[in-house]
């Protein structure tokens, strides 16, 4: 019967410390591991004989503007059907270098998902076929969802300070 | 006796066999009753113009069934949804293809000033880049304000000059967009 | 319902037990392989932005080798409205009105999944009469959703009549939908603990006669002109076909999936909201081409036409909404008289309340495929990140592998026939 626990002591047992903070938040299982191992977990997940993790759910990006050293984490989720488990891996890199090797050799789905969040956060991806921005104008110079840059367009005059009394 | 309405003739001389109006009230009936609309549906507003198109509130019966996705052969732009700063530059392209005399409805919130989406990549309002006739407000706004905004451009339609591409006005609303 | 459904066994459609079936790579991408020849001269075709084929705007510019396309390269983004970054800004109850906007043929599926969301993330037990309510709705706007698809496929094949009898249909489940919640296509349906109101005798009158009177008729007379009509089926039979193994690779969920023959549900395999009190069956096709998305989306209709029939009339008695003050606004006639009610309802509409710590991914079963929410909270009255896992994001990457060989006729039908939400794209 594969749970939490067998993913946690298999990953453990293959991986050692490359592999840390482990938690369970709703049933979740989630751990943390560095950039430079990521693609060797998540494929050593997919191609394990029993785990079969062989489905990327999601991929995302997250920016901990507080957490130094490790702003950006790029954040995947992989589900195993024929067990019905999901796992959350994610990866911590700095703002001032953020590279994160791609996943898509792995996982087709990866691309966009990918050059979305380089789109948003700025994660290079090395190894990407294609990273250039996809939802946004190919031109824009910096990338939006950063904590430090505002929701609301730059160049209105409707919603300036003056007219709010600020 | 039906209760269809039809359109009342405009005024001039009748006689057995000639009916005698000025050009303007003719081509004004003509022009407000044929409008081809350019759907230019980009989210939500454009299934409420699906709606509108299917026969529970029939757009056929004000003659705007058919809609041309070419704008070299259509009348009215009818933008439904919202427009962002990506698709500006496609959007004003397309209005630079239609042929006068052309008329643009904004339908729906985000296209009239951007609606909830306060955000760095929607333009807020599409009169940002294009002259506008008619806002129709809504998200979405019901098929019958939808009419109710048509009802408006035939309104315009019959009763602006012929060539309203001539006027001062026009012009200088045409030059403020860098149109022309 | 038996007769209704066995013409899918004459069509070969096998129907699924509630079990995960294996993915199976016999059959392989049926789109011919073209591989690009040096120093050959190919056309570049733009198909899109503003493309009446097109349902909704991105765009396509395709490599042209004549007729048969060889490659083609996708813009999308001409409608991103920055739903994660709004997100941030807006109180829970208010990120119900971004949900609506995301897959808006069938608003309330998205309405619901974020409920469920927040609900997972307070701790909040929603009881049955609500959970039920929420079934039929959710339904309905699967059914919705199937209904634009499949009609918005005859039109593109030339076929307009079916679309404007169904559309009529849809009227009618819009009209259920205002008196259920107000609004007709953005709906904002329910709140976080359960629903705004109960329904009304007027609402449950109009299911029933929707689902058990008028709707059977209308959608059997649309199959009986559509599923056995060879110029309808010669168009869309052995075209755009996808290998299970390679639509697994590419992220498919939902009908997509199913269609090549895996039977991946989230409704079966993490049931939420009481999904696991009701009898329905997954249909499945074998070849993952256009006719087998088609015919898979009809068999849904029918399930989900079994799903509201068994809740509306198992309909439980109760409260519709949870007991819990912190996050359910209190009865009007309570807020005037007791205190408690209004220092509550002050909170809670002030955004007062502060949400716990933590994160979560739901997801639940969208009419395009699994919409997962993941929730990351800080502990303020705003989420600290909000993701959507858009489905039509995600299998949209597979378009070119699926019309490579094929021509601008069938790249259409394909395009239509995926169920490309804009609105769900571009967030």
């Amino acid at each position: 019967m594969i749970n939490n626990e067998s993913i946690v002591e298999e990953v453990v047992g293959q991986f050692g410390q490359k592999v840390f903070g482990f938690e369970e938040p709703f049933g979740l299982l989630t751990f943390t591991t560095n950039a430079s191992d990521l693609v060797e977990v998540v494929g050593f997940l997919k191609n394990h004989a029993e785990f079969k993790f062989a489905f990327l759910t999601d991929l995302a990006g997250i920016h901990f503007p507080d957490n130094i050293g490790g702003e950006l984490c790029s954040v995947c989720m992989l589900h195993s059907w024929e067990n019905n488990i999901r796992v959350r891996i994610k990866a911590f890199v700095p703002i001032v270098d953020p590279k994160v090797p791609t996943l898509t050799t792995l996982f087709a789905s990866a691309n966009w998902q990918e050059r979305e969040t380089f789109d948003f956060y700025g994660i290079e991806y090395t190894g990407h076929p294609n990273l250039k921005r996809i939802l946004n104008m190919e031109d824009m110079d910096y990338f939006p969802m950063r904590k430090e840059y505002p929701l609301e367009d730059a160049t209105r005059e409707d919603k300036i300070d003056a007219l709010f009394g600020r | 006796m039906s209760n269809i309405k039809i359109v009342d003739a405009p005024e001039g001389l009748e006689g057995s066999g000639f009916f005698a109006t000025s050009l303007d009230k003719a081509i004004g009936l003509a022009r407000s009753y044929s409008l081809w609309p350019l759907p230019f549906a980009t989210s939500c507003c454009g299934i409420e113009f699906m709606a509108t198109m299917g026969s529970n509130y029939d757009i056929s019966r004000f003659g705007a069934e058919r809609p041309s996705f070419s704008p070299r052969q259509a009348d009215l732009l009818m933008v439904m949804g919202t427009i962002a700063k990506k698709m500006g530059p496609v959007l004003k392209q397309v209005y630079l293809q239609m042929a006068e005399p052309r008329w643009v409805i904004a339908v729906g919130a985000c296209a009239s000033s951007g609606g909830i989406f306060d955000s760095y990549s929607v333009l807020q309002g599409i009169d940002r880049v294009i002259p506008v006739d008619v806002y129709v407000p809504g998200c979405p706004p019901r098929p019958e304000q939808i009419i109710d905004g048509l009802m408006q451009v035939q309104h315009l339609a019959q009763n602006e000059s012929l060539r309203r591409r001539n006027t001062e006005e026009y012009k200088a609303l045409l030059e403020s967009y860098k149109v022309l | 319902m038996k007769t209704k459904l066995t013409h899918y066994l004459e069509d070969n459609i096998p129907m699924a037990e509630n079990t995960l079936i294996l993915p199976k790579d016999s059959n392989d991408a049926l789109a011919l392989n073209v591989p690009m020849v040096e120093d050959k001269q190919y056309s570049t075709l733009n198909l899109g932005p503003v493309h009446p084929a097109t349902h909704g705007i991105f765009q396509n510019i395709l490599t042209m080798d004549g007729e048969k396309i060889v490659d083609s390269e996708q813009t999308v983004g001409y409608i991103h409205r920055a739903f994660e970054k709004i997100a941030e800004r807006r109180p829970f109850y208010q990120i119900t009105t971004l949900t609506d906007r995301l897959n808006y043929c069938s608003s309330p599926i998205n309405n619901f999944g974020w409920h469920m969301t927040v609900e997972k993330l307070l701790g909040v037990k929603v009881p049955k009469r609500a959970e039920y309510i929420r079934v039929i709705m959710m339904e309905l706007a699967r059914i919705s959703d199937h209904l634009i698809c499949n009609s918005i496929l005859g039109v593109d094949t030339g076929a307009y009549s079916g679309f404007l009898y169904v559309m009529q249909e849809r009227e009618k489940i819009y009209e259920i939908y205002e008196e259920v919640c107000g609004a007709r296509l953005t709906t904002n349906m329910g709140r976080i603990g359960g629903m705004e109101r109960d329904l009304s005798p007027t609402a449950i009158a109009k299911i029933r006669d929707l689902v058990f009177n008028s709707f059977p008729k209308v959608w059997a007379e649309f199959e009986t002109l559509f599923n056995r009509n060879k110029i309808f089926r010669d168009r869309i039979q052995n075209v755009g076909g996808i290998s299970s193994a390679r639509a697994m690779e590419y992220g498919f969920t939902g009908p997509n999936l199913r269609a090549t023959g895996v039977d991946y549900d989230v409704r079966v395999i993490e049931p939420y909201s009481s999904y696991e009190d009701f009898d329905f069956e997954i249909p499945i096709g074998h070849k993952g081409d256009t006719f087998d998305r088609f015919m898979v989306r009809n068999g849904e209709v029918w399930e989900s036409l079994k799903i509201i029939q068994q809740a509306i009339e198992n309909l439980p008695e109760g409260p519709y909404y949870a007991d819990e003050d912190q996050y359910y606004l209190p009865p009007k006639k309570e807020v005037y008289s007791s205190m408690e009610a209004l220092i509550y309802h002050f909170k809670i509409v002030m955004g007062e309340i502060d949400a716990p710590v933590g994160e979560v991914y739901h997801a639940v079963e969208g009419g395009n495929g699994e919409l997962g929410f993941y929730l990351i909270s800080d502990g303020g009255r705003t989420p600290f990140r909000l993701h959507f896992r858009r489905p039509s994001f995600i299998y949209y990457q597979a378009y070119p592998e699926m019309c490579k060989g094929l021509t601008i006729s069938d790249a259409v039908v394909i395009m239509s026939s995926l169920n490309v939400i804009a609105g769900e794209l571009d967030a």
